[in-house]
């Protein structure tokens, strides 16, 4: 069957009919080209809308605290809630859905951060070290907050870029003194956010336990930052937060669906929602791809049927001269297999290429400083085009099988009878 | 070579069953010329599909060079017609969009011969047959008789032990036929055996033996010396 000789006997019938080829080939590769067409864009929505997620961790969970807005246990309403160093300890240890965690204290007032005659206002993010990891926080030089500068409550101070370019313009910020609020801070690192989210480069991460100590926070916490067990669906990632919700409430006495009492956002369950989403997203395309494929099949199924009609006194030739019942089949299989996997090739890279194309013109436009939140990377990754190759050569056979048997039925003295 | 005794052969249309053949007996042997006669309908297309393994029949003894032709599967057939058989048609079956070469070439190919020897030997045939200018056109570029001669080289090519031929010169005017009964006979001067169909007396009367089919048997055989004599009737006919 794969001889040299098959072939050639193929490519000479194809060579001599080169339109009814291109016409049997137009609507394989067209399926196939608008199958990578909708899969690069499903793609590019989803790993655009990825990108957004990726800014933190996706399992991340924050916590804060408000006024109680309903009256709970004999207590009245407009009773304020506060986080203390006790919940951290509760949350770290009793809570089994949560795998990391740190706390936050807002530092009071308007804090100025001065360096020489430079000064600036900035944001003060006070953390564990095990925030950088649940936001994803990006150092080009120097070290992030670790265990020992929260034990020894160690000023030192992780500066974000814009801070940076502010304070010391061109200056190498590390080991340097900068000054928060009036107290020298040494600068141990540079954070910089590369994605969209520009403000995280105002921004600066001092030690949790050194702001709580320097700028009076007692034992106060505003808000924690935990991720939670990874889970699947949304809601088990909803039992997460209503069990800790519920434990909170009961340490400080508010009624747990007291939305005002203690404010909560889980990360993961949009997650979840939003990856279910593009899921029937990628699905329907793949019924849409697969639809216009069997379209396509079915048009080359029916062009081979007729022009194995067309070919009935040619097969009737062959066969009196001594093609076997196989030789025939596989002269109709095999060319219909080349036809839809060479023209359905000539549809995937048109496809592909289209998409890359794309994908260039977006990360040009990225690198211009063009803001592209929707978009990314919309291209099809290779094991995607394999099975779509695979698919191709599989359809191909699908489509030459009822014209091959045809064939292969045709009787000579049926069809080489002279009317 | 070929030896059939009781051949029957029906065609089975709907309800409709049409009695071709009725017992027929034949024996050719090797290297004769004969013709088969018989007015239109009498079963001679029928007898030489038979004869050439393209068809089956329903009840007889069919020897071909001395191995029974009988329940074949389509694939043994194929490898049979291949090796013993080469067929030429009224309206010649030559494949349209192949040039003359590749159309003789073609039963090579079925024996698994490479394409460039299979071409060169197809291109030797063409040259016997003073066909060799002719070799890259098409069969719409030639002449019937070209076309006619071109069919009988790719009959020739694989060496057949006979030729069988359905009316090979009813597309062809008188002078043609003349020429391609000519190559008829220098084919079976090799001591190839050669079975023509016709209806045309003087056609019939190049060959050495002539039987005339008449109500699905043999009515008639006319050989040899009787040939001049039969020649002679139909002169005055
Ligand atoms: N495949 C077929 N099915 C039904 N009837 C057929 C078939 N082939 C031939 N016949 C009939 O059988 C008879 C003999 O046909 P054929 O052998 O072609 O005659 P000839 O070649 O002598 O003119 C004719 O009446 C013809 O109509
Ligand atoms: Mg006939």
């Amino acid at each position: 069957m794969f001889d040299v000789d098959i072939w050639q006997e193929i490519f000479s019938t194809i060579r001599k009919n080169k339109l009814r080829t291109f016409l049997t080939g137009f609507s394989v590769a067209w399926g196939i080209f608008m199958l990578m067409i909708l899969l690069g864009s499903g793609n590019g929505l989803s790993n655009g809308v990825k990108e957004q997620f990726a800014q933190n961790a996706v399992n991340i969970m924050w916590m804060w605290t408000g006024e109680t807005s309903i009256p709970y246990n004999g207590l009245k309403e407009g009773r304020p809630i506060k986080f203390n160093n006790q919940d951290y300890d509760f949350l770290r240890t009793k809570e089994s859905d949560i795998e990391k965690i740190s706390s936050r204290y807002y530092l009071p007032g308007d804090i100025l951060y001065s360096y020489g005659k430079e000064y600036g206002s900035f944001e003060t993010s006070t953390c564990y070290p095990s925030l950088k990891d649940m936001e994803n926080i990006n150092l080009t030089t120097g070290r992030f907050i670790n265990e020992m500068d929260m034990m020894e409550f160690r000023k030192v101070v992780v500066i974000g870029d814009d801070i940076k370019k502010a304070l010391f313009k061109e200056e190498d910020p590390i080991g340097k003194y900068i000054r928060i609020g009036g107290v020298p801070f040494n600068v141990i690192g540079i954070s910089k956010d590369k994605r969209r989210n520009q403000d995280n480069n105002r921004q600066a991460y001092i030690p949790f336990s050194t702001a709580q100590r320097i700028f009076n926070g007692g034992d106060r916490v505003h808000t924690f930052t935990v991720t939670t067990s990874m889970v699947k669906t949304t809601e088990e990632a909803e039992a997460i937060s209503d069990k800790i919700r519920k434990d909170m409430a009961k340490r400080h006495d508010f009624d747990p669906n007291d939305k005002r009492a203690m404010g909560s956002f889980n990360m993961l369950t949009e997650y979840i929602r939003t990856m279910k989403i593009f899921q029937a997203i990628n699905l329907f395309v793949w019924i849409i791809g697969i639809g216009t494929l069997i379209a396509g099949i079915v048009g080359v199924s029916n062009i081979m049927l007729i022009l194995i009609k067309e070919r009935t006194r040619e097969i009737g030739i062959r066969k009196a001269i001594g093609a076997t019942p196989f030789s025939v089949i596989s002269l109709v299989l095999l060319e219909s297999v080349l036809i839809t996997t060479v023209a359905g090739y000539i549809g995937l890279v048109m496809g592909v290429g289209i998409m890359e194309l794309v994908n260039m013109a977006l990360m040009k436009a990225a690198a211009g400083g063009a803001e592209n939140v929707f978009f990314v990377n919309p291209t099809v990754d290779f094991r995607t085009a394999v099975t779509a190759t695979l698919i191709l050569v599989f359809s191909g056979a699908l489509a030459g099988y009822l014209p091959a048997r045809k064939a292969a039925n045709v009787t000579p003295i049926e069809a080489l009878r002279d009317e | 070579m070929i030896s059939i005794q009781n051949l029957h052969k029906s065609y089975v249309t709907g309800n409709n069953s049409l009695h071709v053949l009725k017992g027929l007996n034949l024996e050719i042997g090797e290297g004769e010329f004969v013709s088969i006669m018989g007015s239109s309908g009498s079963g001679k297309s029928t007898l030489l599909n038979i004869l050439g393994v393209l068809d089956d029949y329903d009840q007889g003894d069919y020897f071909l060079n001395g191995k029974k032709i009988w329940g074949l599967t389509e694939t043994q057939a194929a490898i049979t017609r291949n090796a013993m058989i080469g067929f030429i048609f009224q309206s010649f079956n030559l494949i349209s969009f192949k040039n003359a070469m590749e159309n003789v070439a073609l039963p090579l190919y079925y024996q698994k011969i490479s394409r460039k020897k299979r071409n060169m030997i197809a291109l030797e045939y063409l040259d016997r047959l003073g066909l060799k200018p002719w070799a890259h056109h098409l069969p719409s570029e030639m002449s019937g008789g070209q076309k006619q001669r071109v069919a009988i080289a790719r009959a020739l090519i694989s060496n057949p032990k006979i030729i069988l031929a359905d009316e090979p010169t009813g597309a062809l005017d008188s002078q043609t036929s003349m020429e391609v009964m000519e190559i008829l006979k220098n084919v079976n001067d090799q001591g190839i055996t050669v079975i023509i169909v016709t209806h045309e007396h003087d056609i019939a009367a190049m060959t050495k033996k002539i039987i005339r089919l008449k109500d699905g048997i043999i009515g008639e055989v006319i050989t040899n010396g009787d040939l001049q004599l039969y020649r002679d009737r139909v002169k005055s006919e």
